[in-house]
C-alpha cells in the first residue's frame, strides 16, 4: 500500500480543446511548488491529476498544505493505491481508514469504475467494502444521504485508489494560463487580498512597491516582502520591483495644491507602474481600491488616475466592504502582517482635506508644475527587483 | 560614523559581561541546587552574583531576587504586592507614566476589584508632591513610582512616598522601577525608602532576559511562578546562570556614579545648546532631569523619517518607549504636550561610552534632517 494525493482539477475540466494546456500548466504549477517538500511524480488520467512519492523521503503533511494553496484545483484527497483486487481493497480500507472511521457514527461507500475489466460493477464493490467495513467496525451504521464520511474506491488503470472525504481545493484557474499582470503593493490590507483574487483567476504576479526613504523606513519594504511571501503560497513565485518615491513625493509636496496631492502620486505611481509592466510582459495593472473608501478612490478620481493608464486595471475589491475584504485577508493570513506599524508611500503626506471630486483638468494643471517625465524616467531606472518566493 | 543614542532601550555589552556569560556557559555551567562539584561551583557563582547586585544597592544579598529583567520584576512586585496586602486595603497609587509593565498590570489589578490612582503629571512629566498626599489614605496598600522616566529622564520624588504613607497611617508597601536609574545614579533602596525595587541588566551593558527584584527584608509578597525551591520560592526555576552571571560583572563594572553623571551632564549641556541653536527644536525634558535620557521635539518633521534619515547614517535614536504609527506616546500626552511636539519626538539616551564626537555627529545629521526632510503643518 502506499500513499498518494488524487488531485481533481476544477473548470479546467469544462475546458474544450485547450483542457491538457491547462493541465500541463497546473502539473507545472504543482511540481514546482512541491519541489521542496520532497520527489513526487506526476500523472494525468480522467481529469484527475495523481501526486506519487518517489521515495520515503517526501513530506507528506507540507505537501498537502501546500496543495491545498494551488489554484486550478477543485478538490484532492490523500488515498491509498493498491493492487486491484478486491481482497487487497478490503484490508487496505480497513487499514488506510481505520483512523478516520473509530471518531466517526456513519458512512457510505462509493465506488467508481473506470476500468470496466474489473470483475464487480461499481454497486457491488459499494456493497462488498461496506459490509466488510460493518463488520471489522461494528459501532459503525450507514447513511447514505448524510454520512461523516464518504469512503471512496476508485478503480483505475494501473491501480485501486481508497480515500475519505475528498478536501476542497482553492479553486480558480492554474496560476499564469490568464497572462502575467503587476500588482501595486504598499503594505496595507487591500493589495494582498488583490493579488490573491486575480492570482486565482490564473494570473502570474509581479509586485511593484513605492519607497520613499527616509519618510519610509527599511521595515516597511521588510513587511512588503512578507506579504508577498504569504501570497506567493498561492500565486507562485513572485518578482517584486521596488521604485525610489522620495524624489517624486517632495516634488509633488513641494509644487501641488495640498488637496490633490494623493491623486496626483497615484497618476504618477501609475505612470511608472506601466512602464515597468510593459517592459515585464505584464498586461495590467492590479490595485487594491474599493469605491468610496477614501478619498482618493472616489469615482472622480479613479477616473482621474486611469486616465493616465495605457492597459487595463484590474480592481477587484472595487466592490467589496472593509470587513470582506479582511475577512479574506485573514483567511490568507496576511491580515497580522498587514497591521503593522510602519509609514508606507500612501501615509507620507497625507493632506488633511483631500479633494473627493477632483477634475481632469484641474488634476491636469496642479501637474504642469512637476517635470512628469524625467521624474517618472528617474524612478524607472532606479528601480531595482527582487524574487520573492514562499518555499 | 556609527552613533548610538537608544542606550534607554537597551546598551552595548560590555566586555566584562560578555566574558562571564561565555565563562558561565563553557566552564562554570552547572545547576547551583546540583550537590556535587559542578553545582558547588554554580552556587558559588550565583552567592557572589547576588552579593555584587546587592553592594550596588547597598543593601544586603538575601534581598535580592533574580528575575528575567525588568517586566517581570515590576510584575511580580507590584502583583505579588497587591495580592498579599488585598485584605488591608484595595487602594493602589501611581503616576500617569509609568512603563507600560507597571500601568498595563495596574489596569488588570484595577479589573479584579483593586482601587487604582494613577497621578496626573504637568508639562515636564513631574507629580505634584501635594496630590500625592492627599491621595494616599489609610486604605492604600501599594504605591508604586519609577525613578527616571524612561521617556523624557524626569526624576520622581520616590522619597516621598514612605512619608505619605506614614502620614496616613497606611500599611502601604512602596515599590519603585528603578530599571533607569540603576548603574546611573545613586539608587539605595533604604535611602529612598522603598519596600520593592525593579532593575535590569541590559540597561547596564548587561545580558538581555535578567534583573533583579529588591524585597526588603521582612516583607512579603505572593509569588506568580511555582514549582521550586530557587529564589527562596519567590522566583523558582532553574537560574539563569550565564545571564545572571554577565548582569553581576557588568554591575561590578559599573564607575564612579556621581563622578560620571558629571560627565554625561556636561554631554547633556552642550548638545541641548547646540539643538536649541538650531531652532524649532524644544526640549521636552526638564531642565533637572537625569542627563542620560533628553527628549526633544524638532517641530514640524514627524519622527519616523527623522529616525530613518538618521538611521541611514548609522545614528540610531528613538521616537520613545516604541516606535508606531499613529500611537503617540503616552507620556508626552500625559504632559499634556500640544500636537506638533506629539508629532516630533525623539528620545536621544546617553551612556557612559557616549562621546562628545558622536554628539556633534547627532547634531549635525538632525540639522540635515531638518533640511532635507520636508515638514508637515
Amino acid at each position: 500500500m502506499k500513499e498518494v494525493i488524487l488531485i481533481k482539477n476544477g473548470e479546467l475540466a469544462l475546458k474544450g480543446l485547450n483542457r491538457r494546456t491547462f493541465e500541463d500548466m497546473l502539473v507545472k504549477n504543482m511540481r514546482r511548488r512541491l519541489e521542496s517538500a520532497g520527489k513526487f511524480n506526476f500523472t494525468i488520467a480522467q481529469s484527475t491529476i495523481v501526486a506519487e512519492p518517489v521515495d520515503d523521503s517526501a513530506d507528506f503533511d507540507e505537501a498537502v498544505s501546500r496543495i491545498e494553496k494551488i489554484f486550478g484545483i477543485a478538490g484532492f484527497s490523500r488515498a491509498a493505491a493498491v493492487e486491484k483486487d478486491m481482497e487487497t481493497i478490503l484490508r487496505s480500507a480497513e487499514e488506510y481508514l481505520a483512523p478516520q472511521l473509530l471518531g466517526i457514527r456513519s458512512f457510505k461507500v462509493e465506488a467508481k469504475r473506470s476500468d470496466k475489466k474489473f470483475p464487480l460493477t461499481s454497486p457491488e464493490i459499494c456493497r462488498e467494502t461496506g459490509g466488510y467495513l460493518l463488520r471489522k467496525f461494528p459501532h459503525l451504521i450507514v447513511d447514505v444521504h448524510n454520512p461523516d464520511l464518504v469512503v471512496t474506491v476508485e478503480i483505475r488503470d494501473n491501480h485501486a485508489y481508497i480515500h475519505g472525504t475528498q478536501i476542497k481545493g482553492a479553486g480558480g484557474m492554474p496560476t499564469g494560463s490568464a497572462g502575467r499582470a503587476a500588482v501595486l503593493i504598499s503594505g496595507g490590507i487591500d493589495s494582498p487580498v488583490a493579488a490573491y483574487m486575480m492570482a486565482k483567476r490564473g494570473l502570474e504576479l509581479i509586485a511593484i512597491h513605492f519607497a520613499s526613504p527616509p519618510y519610509t523606513s527599511e521595515r516597511a519594504e521588510q513587511k512588503v516582502h512578507s506579504l508577498l511571501k504569504q501570497v506567493s503560497k498561492y500565486s507562485g513565485r513572485i518578482t517584486l520591483f521596488v521604485v525610489p518615491f522620495t524624489e517624486t513625493q517632495e516634488q509633488i509636496k513641494d509644487n501641488c495644491p495640498e488637496d490633490i496631492f494623493t491623486v496626483v502620486m497615484r497618476r504618477m505611481m501609475m505612470r511608472v507602474s506601466q512602464i515597468i509592466a510593459q517592459r515585464e510582459h505584464a498586461g495590467a495593472l492590479i490595485t487594491g481600491e474599493s469605491v468610496g473608501q477614501v478619498a482618493s478612490q472616489t469615482m472622480p478620481a479613479i477616473a482621474c488616475t486611469d486616465a493616465v493608464c495605457g492597459m487595463p486595471v484590474f480592481r477587484p475589491l472595487i466592490g467589496m466592504d472593509k470587513d470582506e475584504v479582511v475577512a479574506i485577508s485573514r483567511k490568507i493570513e496576511t491580515f497580522d502582517i498587514s497591521i503593522l506599524p510602519y509609514e508606507d508611500c500612501c501615509t507620507v503626506f497625507t493632506p488633511k482635506h483631500p479633494k473627493t471630486r477632483p477634475t481632469l483638468d484641474y488634476v491636469e494643471k496642479c501637474e504642469e508644475a512637476l517635470e512628469v517625465d524625467r521624474l517618472v524616467k528617474e524612478a524607472v531606472e532606479g528601480t531595482r527587483f527582487i524574487h520573492i518566493n514562499a518555499y | 560614523m556609527e552613533a548610538y543614542f537608544d542606550n534607554s532601550a537597551t546598551t552595548a555589552p560590555c566586555c566584562e559581561a560578555v566574558k562571564a556569560v561565555t565563562d558561565a556557559m563553557t566552564v562554570c555551567w552547572g545547576n547551583p541546587s546540583s550537590l556535587h562539584r559542578s553545582g558547588n561551583a554554580a552556587k558559588e557563582l550565583l552567592d557572589s552574583s547576588r552579593e555584587s547586585i546587592a553592594k550596588c544597592l547597598s543593601c544586603r544579598p538575601e534581598e535580592i531576587f533574580f528575575t528575567s529583567g525588568g517586566t517581570e520584576g515590576n510584575n511580580l512586585a507590584v502583583i505579588g504586592a497587591a495580592h498579599r496586602m488585598r485584605r488591608m486595603g484595595k487602594r493602589i497609587v501611581s503616576t500617569a507614566v509609568e512603563h507600560s509593565s507597571i500601568d498595563e498590570t495596574l489596569d488588570k489589578l484595577a479589573n479584579e476589584g483593586f482601587e487604582v490612582i494613577k497621578l496626573k503629571v504637568d508639562s515636564f512629566g513631574r507629580i505634584n508632591e501635594r496630590e500625592l498626599f492627599s491621595a494616599v489614605n489609610s486604605n492604600t496598600i501599594l504605591i508604586t513610582m519609577m525613578l527616571v522616566n524612561n521617556e523624557v529622564g524626569t526624576i520622581m520624588p520616590v522619597q516621598a512616598a514612605k512619608r505619605a504613607a506614614m502620614m496616613a497611617r497606611s500599611p502601604a508597601l512602596i515599590h519603585c522601577d528603578a530599571v533607569q536609574a540603576f548603574g546611573k545614579m545613586p539608587v539605595k533602596p533604604s535611602a529612598l525608602g522603598v519596600d520593592l525595587m525593579t532593575v535590569s541588566s541590559h540597561k547596564i551593558h548587561g545580558p538581555k532576559g535578567v534583573g533583579a527584584l529588591y524585597i526588603r527584608k521582612g516583607v512579603k509578597i505572593n509569588p506568580r511562578t511555582f514549582g521550586g525551591e530557587q529564589e527562596s520560592k519567590i522566583r523558582p526555576g532553574t537560574e539563569a546562570m550565564p545571564a545572571i552571571a554577565g548582569f553581576a560583572a557588568a554591575a561590578r563594572a559599573l564607575p564612579d556614579t556621581q563622578k560620571e553623571l558629571e560627565h554625561i551632564k556636561m554631554l547633556r549641556d552642550y548638545m541641548v545648546e547646540k539643538l536649541t541653536e538650531l531652532g524649532d527644536v524644544v526640549i521636552n525634558s526638564p531642565p533637572d532631569a537625569l542627563p542620560y535620557v533628553t527628549n526633544v521635539s524638532v517641530l514640524g518633521i514627524k519622527s519616523e523619517p527623522m529616525l530613518n534619515f538618521l538611521s541611514e547614517r548609522g545614528i540610531c535614536v528613538s521616537s520613545g518607549s516604541a516606535c508606531s504609527k499613529g500611537k503617540k506616546s503616552h507620556v508626552l500626552m500625559q504632559m499634556g504636550l500640544d500636537r506638533r511636539r506629539l508629532d516630533s519626538p525623539v528620545r536621544i539616551s546617553f551612556s557612559r561610552y557616549t562621546t562628545i564626537q558622536e554628539v556633534d555627529a547627532l547634531i549635525q545629521g538632525i540639522a540635515e534632517g531638518k533640511k532635507v526632510i520636508r515638514a508637515v503643518k
